[in-house]
């Protein structure tokens, strides 16, 4: 009796964890969607729009795109992040891959206080220097440039990335490069030859990081770059919508897609590899 | 093979020991260690760098120093920015210079200690020392590019930052028309002893604090707790929740927000105009009247703080499904022989699992929310309303820095100091954290 009784509370249990589980999903996905949901729509209707809202009876049309091309400076905007991303990434990329090699393989004066020094650098908000970045652009004419920008977006990145970097380095057995010394490979080989194509997946997920952060920077951007020529795309689609009353809301939906759905799929295209990369850098040394 | 040899012979001869210190002190002339030593190229390569030194000294360098002690004296003629930033470029010189100069003694040193124990074993050809710098110094040619990009983007910046916090450089001091002037800790004192800027401080930190505690909470409870749920055995569709759970991290952040943005707008948005009349429809007996986000201070904050818990929750989330799959799953079948509850594994397994790996990375989203700009920016600029001194009801300190710099009368020595308070703020909280935990221990 008593154990039939059990038996049937935990079906019953069982009922009530499964109907939680599913409407807790479920209800999140909502959420979730609910804001793409109604800035993909938006992209597509019709009229000067003045807020989202999630409805269909609208008249859909791709005429918000064709104005964004014809009478806006988005494209504009669109080829100057390019830019700014891949020379971001190659040279960030290449300054990190090497740094994080020297770090994980060679025991040299000053490595481990360098490596702290990394840590506690990388601590402080690039922001924080502000100030200083304005007087130095002032002096050197930096303000209003990509130049500038770049310069700094790399230096921001270094630390953390070298980090990480190096953390992947740790993972490739040292083993690798003692049989390459021992075959008379150089350092120049053993790192380009050896070790270097079995970091490719930490690099490939480098290069994707350090591609998409122009894209969604907005701080230095919008602090450094002052004419709506040299705008990067997050802060070109920031003037769309930050007065409702121009009623470009539109535009802006239209801009977003453009660029939200390439980054998303990078995303998850490389989606596993960030987070292996997360937790090899991040929870050892 | 000088990098091979052992410097560390047990004893000298009185005669060896004094040819040491004859090329140490030598040294004390960059290059005359070394060609003490005999190795005539290595002498002349180190008496060239100390000659351009002394070159770029008498250039610009005696100048620089000078302008950064005075920061001008005419105004209009003299720019005391520019000679605060000539005068720190100056300062990293010297101390790369002097870092050379450490260097060149230690090498005569160590070098005549190899000489006396063989001095077969001393590379004399030119060829041979640039042959060995390359074997034994391949590692810091490594990282010369990154440090030279990091020393002008952030050692450079910072330290112009920390000078600047100590001058009166504000609206009312703009050069080349005015000269600033170093004034000590007095930007420190004012921020904490004048009313103005006392209520603001205390009124933007206090927010500040909340903000992060209470919005990365948020954010680590929703990531846990769904990461949990999805990994329950029994959960279908795995696969499709997977990615529509991970959409918020995957698209640009400055796009949500934006969006959001617009959605809280009180008059228009669709949050007041569609939301809550469905909700309102869904429960019977309840009505949530229309709220006034984005202009209500209270309320403000709170969007702020949900719109952050769906925005950083995917990571969190993502991190904590790694950890799960990760815990073996005989500790659970032996905790329910033991008797336990649902509850009790959690607690007592699956949280103490999860904080074991991930507490590092935990507290960079605290410091990260401690500094989330674009949050807090792109939202409503800070606002509504005023709480003094150019900050907003909503401003963070990073927010507020940004205002300072860029408003109307910014003030530029105040945003220095309040970035140093920032700054000493959260690398003193990390340092504890990231000591107590394994990130600080290297191998080796």
């Amino acid at each position: 009796m008593a154990k039939q009784k059990r038996i049937r509370t935990q079906k019953n249990q069982r009922f009530w964890n499964k109907l939680f589980t599913y409407a807790y999903l479920i209800g999140l996905s909502i959420v979730v969607i609910y804001p793409l949901l109604i800035t993909i729509t938006s992209a597509f209707k019709a009229g000067n729009l003045m807020a989202f809202d999630l409805s269909f009876d609208a008249n859909w049309t791709l005429d918000n795109f064709r104005r964004l091309f014809n009478d806006t400076l988005y494209t504009r905007w669109y080829m100057s992040t390019l830019r700014v991303a891949v020379i971001t990434m190659l040279i960030q990329v290449s300054a990190i891959t090497l740094a994080g090699f020297a770090y994980s393989r060679y025991r040299f004066v000053g490595r481990k206080s360098t490596l702290k020094f990394f840590l506690i650098v990388q601590m402080v908000p690039t922001m924080a220097a502000l100030t200083a970045f304005y007087v130095m652009a002032l002096l050197i004419g930096g303000l209003d440039q990509h130049w500038f920008l770049i310069f700094i977006y790399i230096g921001g990145g270094i630390p953390m990335n070298t980090w990480l970097m190096k953390g992947y380095f740790d993972t490739v057995p040292i083993e690798l490069d003692e049989s390459a010394r021992l075959d008379g490979a150089g350092h120049v080989r053993t790192f380009w030859q050896i070790i270097l194509p079995l970091v490719r997946p930490m690099i490939a997920v480098q290069a994707l990081w350090a591609f998409m952060s122009p894209f969604g920077e907005y701080m230095l951007a919008r602090f450094l770059l002052r004419s709506p020529e040299n705008y990067t795309v997050a802060i070109g689609l920031q003037t769309f919508i930050n007065d409702p009353r121009q009623q470009r809301v539109a535009l802006f939906a239209a801009g977003a897609i453009l660029i939200a759905v390439p980054i998303s799929t990078l995303f998850f295209f490389l989606q596993k590899n960030f987070v292996a990369g997360l937790t090899a850098g991040g929870t050892k040394g | 093979m000088e990098g091979t040899a052992s410097a560390k012979k047990l004893a000298f001869t009185k005669r060896e020991t004094q040819q040491i210190k004859r090329a140490t002190l030598a040294s004390l002339i960059p290059g005359g260690g070394q060609f003490y030593n005999k190795q005539a190229f290595k002498g002349i390569m180190f008496l060239l760098i100390f000659a351009l030194f002394i070159v770029e000294m008498a250039v610009f360098g005696i100048a620089a120093i000078e302008g950064l002690v005075t920061l001008g004296t005419t105004p209009r003629e003299d720019h005391s920015l520019f000679l605060l930033i000539e005068g720190t470029l100056q300062l990293l010189v010297l101390l790369i210079f002097f870092l050379f100069y450490g260097i060149n003694i230690y090498d005569a040193n160590r070098v005549a200690k190899i000489r006396a124990i063989n001095a077969d074993n001393v590379n004399t050809s030119a060829k041979d020392i640039l042959m060995n710098a390359f074997q034994n110094g391949f590692a810091y040619l490594l990282t010369i590019p990154a440090y030279l990009v990091m020393i002008f983007a952030i050692v450079f910046p910072v330290l112009v930052t920390i000078f600047i916090a100590f001058t009166n450089y504000d609206f009312t001091n703009v050069p080349p028309a005015n000269l600033v002037d170093w004034v000590g800790l007095e930007t420190f004192t004012n921020i904490f002893t004048l009313s103005t800027y006392r209520t603001t401080f205390v009124s933007v930190f206090s927010w500040t604090v909340i903000w992060t505690l209470s919005a990365t909470t948020l954010q680590l409870v929703i990531g846990i707790f769904t990461a949990v749920v999805v990994n329950q055995p029994f959960v279908k569709f795995r696969r499709v929740f997977g990615v529509i759970l991970l959409l918020p991290w995957a698209v640009p952040a400055f796009i949500t927000i934006l969006t959001f943005s617009n959605m809280f707008n009180p008059s228009i948005g669709a949050i007041n105009s569609q939301v809550i009349p469905f909700l309102n429809s869904l429960i019977p007996f309840f009505e949530i009247p229309a709220i006034s986000w984005k202009t209500d201070p209270f309320w403000t904050k709170v969007a702020i703080i949900m719109i952050q818990g769906w925005l950083g929750y995917p990571y969190i989330y993502v991190l904590t499904s790694g950890i799960l799959q990760s815990i073996p799953n005989d500790w659970y079948e032996a905790a329910v022989i033991d008797g336990a509850t649902a509850l009790q594994k959690f607690r007592y397994i699956t949280l103490p699992q999860i904080f074991a790996v991930a507490a590092p990375i935990f507290v960079t989203q605290y410091t990260g929310n401690f500094n989330n700009f674009t949050m807090i920016y792109l939202f409503n600029e800070g606002g509504p309303g005023s709480v003094g001194s150019g900050a907003g009801s909503t401003d963070i300190l990073i927010s507020w820095i940004y205002k300072l710099t860029t408003g109307q009368s910014p003030q530029y020595n105040v945003a220095a100091a309040v970035t140093l308070i920032i700054s000493a703020v959260v690398i003193t909280i990390s340092m504890i954290v990231f000591s107590r935990t394994r990130a600080f221990e290297m191998e080796d």
